[in-house]
């Protein structure tokens, strides 16, 4: 059996003396939009943070393309092709959205087609385009998520990570991002989707995972998670 | 490009003091380069880097021990200034990797810890170091107005050095990276910056040239004691000049300690007993009216008029 795309085994990880996550088992096949469902606290944005190597694992392992990128250095995840949009966008402010989206290329080291990509992403999204040489920091919730969803396609990942995706923002906003994410999935990269609001995270992602207190407790096709009673019942408040 | 130059001909001008013959202004113009070297330091890790290092005593104080034992055992003055840079430096690379994943405040205080526990193991250790005795330099065999040229000269050199250090910082990748930090650490981590090396890199630039004005200080001074070289003083001061003139600018530093010396100067002479309050004010006044210091103020005002004759 080959290796999928990629793939965590019995990853644990934690702050210091406490442990958040207890032998995580997640695969994203190739082209694959998958959710990460769960309340606060469960430990999404932990396992986020050390599949980007933002945090160590305890134990257990992380792979891309059969390639092992656990451990601590965020570099390395980001050329092995995994970019992270983390919550709450973190722009550089003070720096235009032109600069902002070019950083997400600093990694690379031919800049010979930067221009296209961020032409690419303006295209993607035309808002950023008009507002090209505008502080970071004026932009509005959804135009910032916007600006942090390009700069993690302007490193060329394979795997693109967001976190929280609609947290804070219009519901407009978040239908914008959504089929703009369906658009990046369709070119050919893969998503991992932290999302609190359930629906919407189920709607856009091919397959589900459901996280508590730092387990996996379901895999199912989204299909399959939104007619779980169990699912149901703790995140999308109807039985 | 043209700042820097017109900085380093300022340094050439300076440079030409001991011309006027007053040992006073050579005294005074020793601080002020000894005071650029402490604060230029300074903002290569607080200012570019936004990490509010409270280390420049710790680094100081170990630059001066160092090179006023090594002058006590017979090394010439030069080399022995060479030697307190590289021996800082190396203290700053191997603390520095052990607290800079601090962030905030508690780098701040961890930081601030270094100097107290060199302090403390200074005067302990007494075999090498004199204990709170202190330590007296060999004499050096000099007249009194070649010696104050010698020190003005090479306190300035150093400061010009350190100068050059901070332009190098400040044009190239290292200075960019810094302010990436700066502005958010783990954005810049995510898009690839290895945030842990440049943070490590920014500390032990910003002890290199501290630790050996400390060994400079101490050939200068003749005597040093421990509460003397790691004063606290020798920390906050670098702090001040760098904000009144502007962090994370280039020729801000330089400019804060030329102001700085003024201010200590004139005014703390009139104040004797209440200086550390006129300090106070100082920073609160600061913080207040000039958050940029002057550089960025300046600065602020010539892109406003820019926009009020250019774009309309």
């Amino acid at each position: 059996m080959s290796d999928p795309f990629f793939q965590i085994s019995q990853l644990e990880s934690g702050y210091g003396e406490i442990q958040v996550l207890w032998g995580i088992d997640l695969t994203v096949n190739e082209g694959e939009i998958v959710c990460l469902i769960g309340s606060n606290g469960a430990g999404k944005t932990t396992l986020l943070r050390t599949i980007s190597g933002l945090m160590s694992p305890t134990a257990g392992s992380i792979k891309i393309e059969g390639r092992v990128i656990a451990g601590a250095d965020a570099r390395l995840a980001l050329t092995s092709g995994v970019a992270h949009v983390p919550e709450g966008r973190r722009l550089f402010r003070t720096m235009s959205v032109k600069d902002n989206l070019l950083m997400g290329a600093y990694i690379r080291k031919a800049p010979g087609d930067v221009e296209d990509d961020l032409e690419r992403v303006m295209t993607m999204f035309p808002r950023l385009a008009e507002r090209a040489n505008q502080d970071a920091s004026t932009l509005s919730g959804g135009e910032q998520q916007m600006c942090a969803i390009g700069r993690g396609i302007m490193s060329r990942p394979k795997l693109l990570m967001i976190d929280e995706l609609s947290l804070g923002l219009a519901p407009r906003a978040v239908e914008l991002l959504s089929e703009t994410l369906i658009e990046i999935n369709k070119s050919g990269i893969a998503i991992l989707l932290v999302e609190q609001d359930v629906m919407t995270a189920l709607d856009l992602a091919h397959r589900g995972y459901v996280i508590d207190r730092g387990r996996i407790t379901f895999a199912a096709s989204s299909e399959e998670l939104r007619q779980e009673p169990a699912v149901r019942e703790a995140y999308i408040g109807a039985a | 490009m043209k700042r820097p130059v017109i900085a380093l001909i300022a340094f050439a001008i300076i440079a030409c003091l001991p011309l006027l013959g007053d040992n006073y202004l050579l005294r005074l113009g020793t601080m002020f380069a000894m005071y650029a070297v402490l604060a230029q330091s300074w903002n290569i890790i607080g200012g570019y880097a936004g990490y509010p290092s409270f280390a420049t005593a710790a680094f100081f104080g170990l630059g001066a021990y160092t090179g006023a034992i090594l002058q006590g055992f017979g090394w010439p003055m030069p080399l022995a200034w060479v030697a307190a840079g590289l021996l800082a430096a190396v203290f700053a690379g191997a603390m520095g990797s052990a607290i800079l994943h601090l962030k905030g405040h508690y780098f701040a205080i961890a930081s601030l810890v270094l100097a107290e526990v060199l302090l403390e193991v200074t005067t302990s250790w007494t075999s090498l170091t004199g204990g709170g005795m202190g330590l007296n330099l060999p004499i050096i065999r000099m007249s009194i107005a070649a010696q104050a040229r010698l020190f003005f000269w090479s306190m300035l050199g150093l400061a010009v050095l350190t100068f050059l250090m901070s332009w190098y910082v400040s044009a190239g990748r290292i200075g960019f990276a810094l302010r990436c930090i700066r502005q958010n650490e783990d954005a810049s981590s995510m898009v690839g910056i290895n945030t842990t090396r440049y943070k490590v890199v920014a500390f032990v630039m910003s002890s290199l040239f501290v630790g050996a004005a400390g060994a400079l200080y101490a050939s200068w001074v003749f005597y040093i004691e421990p509460p003397d070289v790691y004063s606290v003083m020798t920390t906050i001061r670098p702090i001040v000049m760098t904000m009144l003139g502007g962090a994370g600018t280039l020729l801000g530093p330089v400019i804060g300690s030329a102001i700085f010396l003024v201010i200590e100067e004139v005014v703390w002479r009139n104040f004797l007993s209440v200086h550390a309050a006129v300090l106070g004010i100082l920073i609160v006044g600061l913080i207040f009216y000039l958050p940029n210091g002057i550089v960025g103020a300046v600065a602020r005002r010539f892109r406003k008029r820019g926009a009020e004759n250019g774009e309309t």
